[in-house]
């Protein structure tokens, strides 16, 4: 390892211009003539649309679907069997399927302008039933988000491998269990502004977005242009988690309207709409058994799982990316015999859901590590000695698990097993034998999860969803002073990938950092990528700058030989000089000869020069496994029902670490959204599907004093298929701590054998769930008693 | 979110401002410290023609010494409370719910008067002033008046002022040497509003049993002869003579149905008792 190369904790390049406040995020961009966009949207979950009443005094300032003609719906088509596909309009015509649809576009020279004119917009609805609840909705009786389907289901899948075989088992556990709708809350929200460039032919949009070239792919279907007609800026981008990766239907308006107009438009999501129309997640549903022998052993999982995925598919992940995925992950890190799951994504009149950080496997790990909490209590045992019986050993590894899922390389057990050596189990549990002083009550509880990442074509042709990720491609280019500049298509949304991208260049070629720039959010300037999503880009972006950066060796290489008058096989590249026997010629040096002395070179000098564009695809695309075991020591309050973190440790396994510093940076982030899913966040609707959080006052977050400092300890266990071992770990933090806080609290409700199984778990849930146990204990000595 | 078209005036005193809310030809809003307000201007939840800034107001940041009691002109901050601008006549009990509201960029700007009429049920002024038996002194062009804070509060967010009034000041009394008070706010994270909060004072030395239980649908639940509840201050221990039963009691009588709220409200006057302070 160099001081800053691959493995150094360096300090981020972009901080310098993000801590001091002089970051361009989409809202800071001013252009000359811009106007302001605010939206009529709906405020029924379920309605026809009447008539649209426009006032003279509006006339040209508002814009509704019948002035959007050759505009098509956003639709996003799962290549799964037996999908049904919904079409998400621009602007609402015949029916509303949402609170918070668009039905006008409204201009004005403010947003105070525009939302005046908004207000003056009369719509007619006609209120139709509203679907709120997914599992009622699956009813025959219910009424029906997309009449045509005949049903309410997006798509249903299932497997079954073998799970009679573990119908015998001595022990049977069987759970419901849940985890609330949420709306993730990036800091910057969502916002455009669009222009058409006369000169270019060209509509350039700017949006904060994990994936400008997908979010160009989808505009051009929508607005029948070319690919070449349309060039996508992402800037800064305050926070993404999923959110940023949606095409909007906002998005297509302004580019619409942007083409027609003569000036700019701006859109800036304000957070009522962030919240109740936009960022919606999370929500899934669990019935699950599980089956075990008397040790632990587990023989089986059996389980149904349901997932609210809103009115709408949307672009690019389609309405089953999480539900279709459930079925696939649910083993998590186990090795275990038969299994059994089938799963619905179902429509409502809600949102449509979204990808969130940890996308599926949060709600999977809350589900499958609470379970096996149960099996421990049942068969008597600690629930890590339940897990350590089950989970995948490292001799094992390289491992195909029971759905096919390829474990590249991990020490499972020995990440928990250090994780609880750091809180001392054996301590906890004997200070959970005497009271506390305060009354309340302490527990521990641990999770454990493995994250398959950066996984490529073979996995993602099978799911069928719109854009399936190809080699990852990276541009390298030397400049005229020895600098050098990268250009990748993903884009930055708090990885910090200035940095890192920029270490992985260094690792090779030993150029200083300071001389390296990351070009990137611009789909002008970088080749075509899927963007960042799926913990994708320290592995294919890494990768990719990895493999052009070796190119740029060999170019300059050449160069430098003929330069030291040397034979190109006796020289290397290193501290970013090209070094022969005898000397040693540095880029700058090189790349002045190639650009500006090109008399000095010979006439066979590789006409390359120095500057490569090139794809990388790890050996194997199934992707990497990074894990992680957390622990939590939680004390309860049982009279309120507030839930204190004490403690919390993780023990994570990424592979080889670019930027240790950012890893942990990941993992705090990940761990501060994991405690909101844990004990905060939920997004409620009332049965006419009205959402009932519209400020940050009724949707909690947590804040500093609610996340507590975690330890982290990091293994290393490389990745057999990556650029130098490296495994994706961006979502990672976000999985477990639901998870491994709820397995915590039940822990510490022993003594009252009460348990919580829905997130978050509030202080009203505790306390319901202490009431329920007390009224089940009673009932049980009234049966003794009678008996 | 943006709010409508208004215009703004910031009046030099209160016979100003009161001129000013006097024009039946328009709607006129008062702004303080434009915590709560802010956020429904935005919102277009209120929408007024002229904004009356009522911060520039001498009078409105005064404060008068009297031999039993101190006034606090309506736009004292919670952060002036805070930070002992004002000085204390409650043996810490205002600094000490101060520190506990919101978070301080909040408090540099909210204000007393601005807290009490926005009539939030979890605000925690409302809570300690009416436990405190402070007094609310309301002024409109025909002259003023004077009503204990909880019955200023009529309901959620609405509060006792009829059209052309403000809120001028705030009178609470001073506590003896002997008297015991005690605070409990149940909040699931820093700086959140209450979901249950019980206060009490005792005051022998005056004959004051005070109990209150805040943070309910709408106004706070006063029980103001409470040495039932929390004795009558001499014992030693408070907590011993405090009885569940009886506060659950009263808690349902004034009409919440809910077990567990009740359960939150009864547990929160029981440790603001047990949490005693003492001047
Ligand atoms: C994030 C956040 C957290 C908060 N947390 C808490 C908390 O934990 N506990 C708590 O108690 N409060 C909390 N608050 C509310 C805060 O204390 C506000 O400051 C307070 O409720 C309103 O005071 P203000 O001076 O800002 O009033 P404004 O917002 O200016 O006005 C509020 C209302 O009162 C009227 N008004 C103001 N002054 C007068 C007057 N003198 N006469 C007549 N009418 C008047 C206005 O017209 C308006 O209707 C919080 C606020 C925020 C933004």
């Amino acid at each position: 390892m160099t001081e800053q190369g691959v493995g150094a904790s360096l300090l981020r390049k972009e901080d310098d211009r993000l801590l001091r406040g002089r970051g361009q995020f989409v809202g800071d961009i001013r252009l000359a003539g811009m106007k302001d966009v605010a939206f009529v949207r709906s405020p029924l979950a379920h309605a026809k649309v009447g008539e649209i009443r426009i006032p003279d005094s509006c006339r040209g300032q508002v814009f509704t679907a019948a002035d959007l003609e050759g505009v098509k719906p956003i639709v996003a088509v799962s290549g799964l069997a037996g999908f049904k596909v919904s079409e998400q309009p621009i602007l609402a015509f015949e029916k509303v399927r949402q609170v918070g649809e668009l039905i006008a576009m409204c201009v004005g020279d403010t947003r105070a302008k525009a939302e005046d004119v908004a207000a003056c917009v009369e719509v007619d609805l006609d209120e139709l039933p509203a679907v709120h609840d997914m599992i009622k909705a699956r009813e025959a009786a219910s009424a029906l988000v997309h009449e045509h389907w005949g049903d309410n289901v997006f798509l249903e899948t299932f497997v079954d491998v073998g799970i009679e075989a573990a119908f015998d088992a001595p022990i049977k556990v069987s759970r419901e269990i849940s985890t609330a709708r949420q709306s993730m809350a990036p800091m910057e929200g969502r916002g455009t502004v669009a222009y058409w460039d006369s000169r270019m032919e060209q509509l350039v949009l700017y949006t904060g977005s994990q994936m400008p070239h997908i979010v160009r792919t989808g505009l051009a279907e929508c607005l029948g242009l070319d690919h070449a007609q349309i060039r996508i800026i992402s800037p800064d981008v305050g926070g993404g988690f999923g959110y940023k990766g949606i095409l909007l239907p906002e998005d297509v308006c302004l580019g619409w309207l942007a083409m027609r107009c003569g000036h700019p438009l701006r859109w800036i999501e304000d957070r009522r709409e962030h919240l109740t129309a936009g960022a919606n997640c999370r929500e899934h549903h669990y019935r699950i058994t599980a089956y075990a022998d008397r040790d632990g052993k587990l023989r089986g999982i059996d389980c149904e799982a349901t997932v609210d995925s809103g009115a709408y598919s949307s672009y690019p992940f389609s309405a089953c990316l999480e539900a279709a995925q459930v079925a696939s992950i649910l083993p998590g890190p186990y090795d275990f015999p038969a299994y059994r799951c089938r799963t619905w994504s179902v429509a409502t009149n809600k949102c449509p859901i979204l990808p969130y950080r940890g996308v599926a496997r949060t709600g999977v790990c809350y589900a499958l590590e609470l379970i096996l909490d149960a099996v421990a209590r049942e068969a008597g045992l600690e629930p890590h000695e339940v897990r350590l019986k089950n989970l995948v050993k490292p001799e094992q590894m390289p491992f195909d698990n029971i759905t096919k899922k390829h474990f590249d390389s991990g020490d499972y057990p020995e990440a928990l097993e250090r994780a609880l050596a750091a809180m001392d189990l054996k301590a906890i549990r004997e200070r959970q034998k005497h009271p506390e002083p305060d009354g309340r009550l302490i527990g521990i509880g641990h999770s454990i999860y493995c994250e398959q990442a950066a996984h490529g074509t073979s996995v993602y042709s099978g799911w069928g969803i719109p854009m399936v990720p190809g080699h990852e491609q990276a541009t390298a280019r030397v400049t005229p002073d020895g600098g050098l500049e990268l250009r990748v298509g993903v884009h930055s949304h708090g990885q910090s990938m200035e940095t890192t991208l920029a270490q992985v260049a260094h690792e090779i070629l030993g150029i200083d950092i300071a001389k390296i720039k990351l070009v990137h959010g611009d789909t002008e300037y970088t080749p075509y990528s899927t963007g960042s999503w799926g913990s994708r880009c320290a592995v294919m972006a890494g990768g990719a700058v990895a493999t052009a950066s070796r190119e740029i060796a060999g170019l300059a290489k050449r160069i430098g030989a003929h330069l030291l008058q040397a034979d190109p096989n006796d020289v290397e590249v290193a501290h970013g000089k090209v070094v022969g026997p005898t000397g040693s010629v540095t880029f700058e040096e090189i790349a002045h000869t190639w650009y500006l002395r090109p008399q000095d070179l010979p006439m066979s000098v590789d006409p390359r020069g120095l500057e490569s564009t090139i794809g990388f695809k790890p050996v194997r695309d199934s992707g990497t496994f990074s894990y992680a075991a957390h622990v939590a020591l939680v004390a309860v309050d049982p009279e309120i029902g507030d839930i204190e973190i004490l403690d919390y440790v993780i023990v994570e396994d990424g592979g080889k670490l670019i930027n240790p510093m950012v890893v942990d940076g990941q993992i705090y982030g990940g761990l501060a959204q994991g405690i909101g899913t844990a004990l905060y966040e939920e997004m409620n609707f009332d049965a006419s599907g009205q959402p009932l959080a519209s400020t940050f006052a009724d949707y909690l977050l947590p804040g500093p004093t609610e996340v507590p400092a975690p330890r982290v300890d990091h293994m290393e266990t490389l990745s057999p298929y990556t650029e130098f071992g490296v495994k994706g770990i961006g979502e990672g933090g976000a999985i477990a701590p639901p998870a491994a806080i709820g397995n915590a609290v039940n822990d510490a409700l022993r003594p009252y054998g009460a348990e919580l199984l829905r997130s978050p778990m509030t202080p009203r849930r505790v306390l319901e769930a202490i009431c329920a146990a007390s009224k089940e204990k009673s009932a049980e000595a009234e049966r003794e008693e009678a008996a | 979110m943006k709010p409508v078209n208004f215009d703004y005036a910031r009046p030099a005193d209160v016979g100003a401002a009161l001129a000013l809310l006097a024009d039946d030809s328009l709607s006129v809003k008062l702004m303080a410290g434009g915590q709560s307000l802010g956020p429904m201007l935005n919102m277009r939840l209120v929408q007024p023609d002229l904004l009356v800034d009522i911060t520039g107001i001498e009078e409105l940041k005064r404060v008068e010494d009297r031999a039993n009691e101190i006034v606090l002109g309506a736009c004292i901050t919670h952060a002036d409370i805070e930070d002992l601008r004002v000085p204390d006549v409650t043996c810490g009990a205002l600094p000490s719910v101060a520190r506990g509201i919101a978070y301080r960029a909040v408090r540099n700007r909210g204000t007393m008067g601005g807290s009490l009429t926005h009539a939030d049920p979890s605000a925690d002024w409302l809570s300690i002033l009416s436990t405190l038996g402070a007094k609310v002194t309301l002024r409109g062009r025909s002259g003023g008046r004077t009503i204990p804070v909880e019955d200023y509060m009529l309901g959620a967010l609405e509060a006792d002022l009829r059209p052309g009034e403000m809120l001028v000041s705030i009178t609470v009394p001073k506590l003896s040497r002997s008297a015991r008070w005690g605070y409990y706010k149940s909040c699931r994270k820093t700086g959140e509003f209450a979901h249950a909060i019980g206060a009490f004072l005792v005051d022998p030395d005056r004959g004051v049993s005070r109990a209150v239980i805040g943070a309910t649908e709408s106004r706070p639940i006063v029980i103001a002869e409470a040495t039932h509840l929390v004795g009558d201050g001499k014992a030693e221990r408070l907590d011993l003579a405090f009885d569940s039963h009886a506060a659950g009691a009263a808690i349902e009588a004034a009409g919440m149905a809910d077990p567990i709220d009740r359960q939150t409200h009864v547990v929160a006057l029981r440790r603001a008792i047990e949490r005693a302070h003492t001047a």
